[in-house]
């Protein structure tokens, strides 16, 4: 068995950091054999072949979102910017960016960087004792 | 890489988590206005000006018979405290020191949280800031050097703002030399100034270095608003075979949407 997922030594990873790891290569494996699914599907004449695939194909979309919903829940500023732009009608795109900008501004009302931020994020320390 | 250019200075990823500490240690208990005025962002580098959500009339039109009318902004303010650190204390520091020399960092660090309470407190006309301090309508209220007489100066300033219809909780800056004096202070049977004063205010008492004497304000938000740009971030200027020349930098705007909402407390 391979440890790919790491890309430090998981000797010196935390251990909450080598489960979000594992995790991370779990989704990624789901979404391949979704993707291998629907090709397979695709190029298969054989209609009970196919059933089997679709049926298939639909456990690896639910194990993709049990990974997705983990990931999620262990990092609340990105899980906020999904919650704008999952399961919503209307332009994706814009979405994204609306739901971003949105969680961003109240992240930083919290006093934290923004993402890929340089700052020291100290923010607002209105009622803060620090 | 940002405009901080940080990429290109010559100290390591474990350098840059010491100064970052170190910056953060020394800012938080300095930023008085933070812990007292609304705070809105960080926007980042590129935000430039604050929407005031006015409009001034033209007396020019291209045309006639079109009114022409411009949106009225505050333009955000950098400011920016240079300072050194010896290529030889960032060395040490990968040795493992524990003793690390950051007192050039430490004073821009103070430098630039002054400039920073100066501006929202007692504003910066240049900049077109008006300060809580400045822009209040209310009779100041002398502290003096009776330390007894400040519950009752106070209690008057709350008072003043009540009345004024400006609900709390409340909070009071001070500046250093007041600041000291009372926390030194027990009243009669040892019970310490500073509780009673939070008593009245409900609010937080911050250090305000910059600060002339004090000021009550309300906390109750949407009377002071922060504006921030880039928050505080250390960038890189340049570096020689001794030290590394580096900076402390921000962007901000700062407005008074209520003026009544704070009473001044010169020393």
């Amino acid at each position: 068995m391979g440890f790919d997922q790491y890309h430090e030594p998981a000797a010196e990873l935390p251990a909450e950091t080598r489960t979000f790891a594992r995790l991370c290569a779990s989704l990624t494996e789901e979404a391949e054999a979704i993707g291998w699914y629907e090709q397979r599907m695709a190029v298969e004449p054989d209609r009970e072949a196919r059933a089997i695939m679709r049926d298939a194909q639909g456990e690896e979309f639910k194990h993709f979102a049990m990974d997705l919903e983990f990931l999620l829940r262990r990092t609340p500023l990105w899980r906020e910017i999904a919650e704008g732009i999952l399961f919503q009608d209307g332009d994706i795109v814009e979405h994204g960016e609306e739901a971003e900008e949105e969680a961003v501004e109240e992240e930083a009302a919290r006093g934290a960087p923004l993402p890929g931020s340089e700052s020291l994020g100290i923010g607002g320390l209105r009622g803060s004792d620090r | 890489m940002s405009h901080l250019l940080r990429g290109r200075a010559p100290v390591t990823e474990a350098g840059w988590a010491l100064l970052d500490s170190e910056a953060r240690e020394r800012l938080t208990p300095a930023l008085a206005a933070r812990r007292l005025v609304d705070f809105a962002g960080p926007h980042g580098w590129a935000h430039s000006a604050t929407n005031l959500g006015r409009a001034q009339d033209l007396a020019d039109s291209p045309e006639e018979g079109v009114a022409a009318r411009q949106r009225r902004i505050l333009g955000l303010v950098e400011l920016r405290a240079p300072f050194t650190i010896p290529r030889t204390e960032l060395e040490d520091a990968e040795r493992g020191t524990e003793d690390v020399e950051l007192g050039s960092l430490d004073e821009a660090a103070l430098r630039i949280a002054r400039a920073e309470n100066s501006a929202v407190f007692h504003g910066w006309s240049a900049a077109g800031i008006g300060g809580v301090i400045e822009a209040s309508p209310h009779e100041e209220i002398t502290l003096g050097e009776d330390c007894e007489r400040y519950p009752r100066h106070v209690a008057k300033a709350v008072d003043a703002l009540r009345a004024a219809g400006i609900e709390g909780d409340y909070g009071l800056a001070l500046g250093p030399e007041v600041h000291t004096r009372v926390l030194e202070t027990s009243q009669h049977g040892g019970y310490p100034l500073l509780e009673h004063l939070r008593e009245i205010l409900g609010g937080s008492i911050v250090w305000a270095p910059a600060v002339d004497g004090g000021a009550v304000l309300s906390m109750r938000g949407g009377d002071f608003l922060f504006d921030c740009g880039q928050d505080l971030s250390i960038g890189y200027e340049n570096h020689d075979a001794d030290a590394v020349h580096l900076y402390l930098e921000e962007s901000f705007g700062f407005r008074v949407a209520a003026p009544e909402a704070a009473v001044p407390l010169p020393a």
